[in-house]
């Protein structure tokens, strides 16, 4: 689906703006997101990584606050503030233009919604995994003896004419939902008005050069992406069949050419 | 997948004596206690977050590499099969090859049922053929050679009892040559499926797995084929062929630098690739060589072919968990990967 173009149906593609300078790390994204979707518990662990006791996207959870101290020495604990950044930016799934687990999907579970979004459909998803090895980003993954899963854009509420529970609990309204294009101009003057201010560092992060084609829920970051496990060149893993087939079709005609011949001399001795 | 940091009894004693000093002087004069693990790796680009893995790792069992393994000799035998009664060779050739395929037929759709997440959803897979998805591509060619390679071994059976029937004879041909045509896709196309992934170690090898995985598959075919009691010297030279192109695929990986190839020569993985590598390659290859003299060498031989086989499978599974694992060659930090890709 183009960006921007209405589809069918007559809706405009949505997107995520997760503008990270405003995000104050409360978590209520994460707590709205499970609540609404009624997602299991992924169990508990003290990380020790600042505040982020989540860890990671996963099959449980589809909205996660990372947390980017930035101390002297880590885990040393004092008080000096000399030095210090503290970072909060809220990671979900990327719902790209191209999808790799999209792309993957055998059964024809994951689809486009009208709303431009990345949709496993749970009734049809059997479970295979080939979707998982195929996120650049690691979004989804496959809950054990079940199927996969991962952030569904709140399709349910859409279809309904709300806005995902992220953006809706969203205190600062640093998760911001709306029709794409728009965001991504509001995003383009957020970082003008940013890097007036003296926020040097401020960047958009928008792979709309590799060949993902850009995501609908992008971010505006402090630092470099790769502190918060955001790729710089985010590949979909389909720019490889090209090549592997035609290394499969050589392999193929070796095989075959191979067998014969070698029957033909034997047969000859 | 992070590990739990809680405090242990001793670092709660130390924090409860640093809140009472707190609360009574205002302040503290020592420094707190380290977590288990501290200090961490620190969020910056050169390390990642906290070097947490960015991809997700294969969530496939057990099934899935001794599938590779099993689904890869039998399409090499349905080829050998197809070969071999186009050129006239040994019936016997013809007919054991074609057992071959149909046992493995057998076994592959079990296997992969088996890792499925939802198992009683497994026709979901044929609900769509999707060509950008290899594993789509896959799906459909395993129900075309499982059918294929049934009928052939079949019609073959029936042909035996009742005595050279014509048409039986052409049911097992036609059934027999498809199986062939898919038994292609069949040793091929799961190198493929691994390529086209987002997981570093794997698609940095996205042109040599798909030939490794055929040499390997046809090298398993041979050797059961002679296991079986066939005794032509085509089966030697394929063998020959096999082995030889598998030492081949152990040069180009051995030499290949970068840091995402790590999995392929360190750890668990790299000791099932390397044993894989070595066993289907140089040891096979040595032995098939000596056993032009000695019969109990070419013997030896497909064995070392067929553990090298599995090994291999088990190895690049594996390889797929530890790379998935490493933040670093995902991120595309410099000096990370090897940045040819693997391409021509």
């Amino acid at each position: 689906m183009t960006i921007g173009a209405a589809s069918s149906a007559g809706t405009r593609v949505t997107g995520f703006f997760t503008d990270s300078t405003l995000c104050i790390g409360c978590k209520a994204c994460e707590v709205a997101c499970k609540e609404w979707n009624e997602i299991p518990s992924d169990g508990f662990v003290w990380t020790g990584l600042s505040y982020d006791n989540t860890g990671a996207l996963g099959h449980s959870t589809w909205r996660h606050v990372q947390f980017l101290e930035r101390l002297p020495v880590l885990g040393s604990g004092g008080s000096s503030d000399a030095g210090v950044s503290w970072e909060f930016s809220s990671d979900v799934c990327k719902h790209c233009e191209v999808a790799g687990c999209e792309e993957a999907c055998p059964t024809g579970s994951i689809v486009r919604t009208e709303f431009g979004g990345v949709f496993i459909q749970p009734d049809v998803c059997n479970g295979c995994g080939y979707c998982v090895v195929s996120c650049p980003f690691g979004v989804v993954d496959r809950r054990p003896h079940d199927g996969a899963f991962k952030c569904t854009f709140c399709y349910d509420r859409q279809k309904a004419g709300l806005v995902p529970a992220c953006a809706r609990a969203c205190p600062t309204e640093s998760i911001r939902f709306g029709e794409l294009e728009t965001l991504r101009r509001d995003a383009g003057r957020r970082l003008q008005e940013l890097r007036a201010r003296g926020v040097d560092d401020a960047v958009i992060y928008d792979p709309r050069g590799t060949s993902v084609g850009g995501i609908h829920a992008f971010f505006l970051l402090r630092g470099d992406p790769k502190m918060y496990n955001l790729p710089d060149r985010p590949e979909a893993p389909t720019v490889r069949l090209a090549p592997a087939w035609r290394a499969a079709a050589r392999a193929a005609a070796a095989l075959v050419a191979g067998a014969i011949g070698a029957f033909l001399l034997s047969g000859r001795r | 997948m992070t590990r739990d940091r809680a405090p242990d009894d001793e670092s709660e004693r130390i924090l409860d004596a640093l809140r009472e000093e707190a609360a009574s002087l205002g302040s503290v004069s020592r420094e707190g206690v380290r977590p288990p693990g501290a200090p961490f790796p620190p969020a910056s680009p050169a390390a990642s977050y906290y070097g947490l893995p960015v991809l997700k790792p294969p969530t496939w069992t057990w099934e899935v590499p001794v599938y590779f393994f099993v689904g890869g000799a039998a399409g090499a035998a349905a080829v050998l099969g197809a070969a071999a009664r186009w050129t006239g060779a040994d019936a016997r050739i013809v007919r054991r090859a074609r057992w071959i395929a149909a046992a493995g037929a057998a076994l592959s759709p079990p296997l992969l049922i088996a890792d499925l997440g939802r198992p009683e959803r497994f026709l979901h897979m044929l609900r769509v053929f999707k060509p950008q998805s290899a594993m789509s591509v896959g799906a459909w060619t395993l129900v075309v050679f499982s059918t294929a390679a049934s009928a052939a071994a079949f019609a073959d059976l029936v042909d035996g009892r009742l005595g050279g029937r014509v048409p039986v004879r052409l049911v097992a041909d036609a059934a027999g040559t498809l199986a062939g045509v898919a038994g292609l896709g069949m040793a091929t196309y799961t190198g493929v499926l691994l390529g086209a992934t987002a997981i570093p170690v794997w698609f940095e090898n996205a042109a040599v797995l798909p030939g490794h995985f055929a040499a390997s598959a046809l090298g398993s075919a041979v050797a059961l084929l002679e296991l079986l009691g066939c005794d032509d010297s085509a089966l030697d030279t394929l063998g020959l062929g096999a082995a030889a192109a598998e030492t081949g695929v152990g040069f180009v990986l051995e030499r290949r630098r970068g840091r995402s190839l790590a999995p392929l020569r360190s750890g668990v993985s790299g000791g099932f690739v390397r044993a894989g590598g070595i066993l289907s390659g140089p040891l096979a290859l040595a032995l098939r060589v000596l056993g032009r003299r000695r019969r109990g060498f070419r013997r030896a031989a497909g064995l070392a072919s067929l553990a090298g086989s599995l090994c291999t499978r088990i190895g690049w599974v594996a390889a797929g968990h530890a790379s998935a694992r490493d933040p670093l060659p995902a991120l595309g930090t410099s000096d990370a990967s090897d940045s040819s890709g693997g391409f021509p």
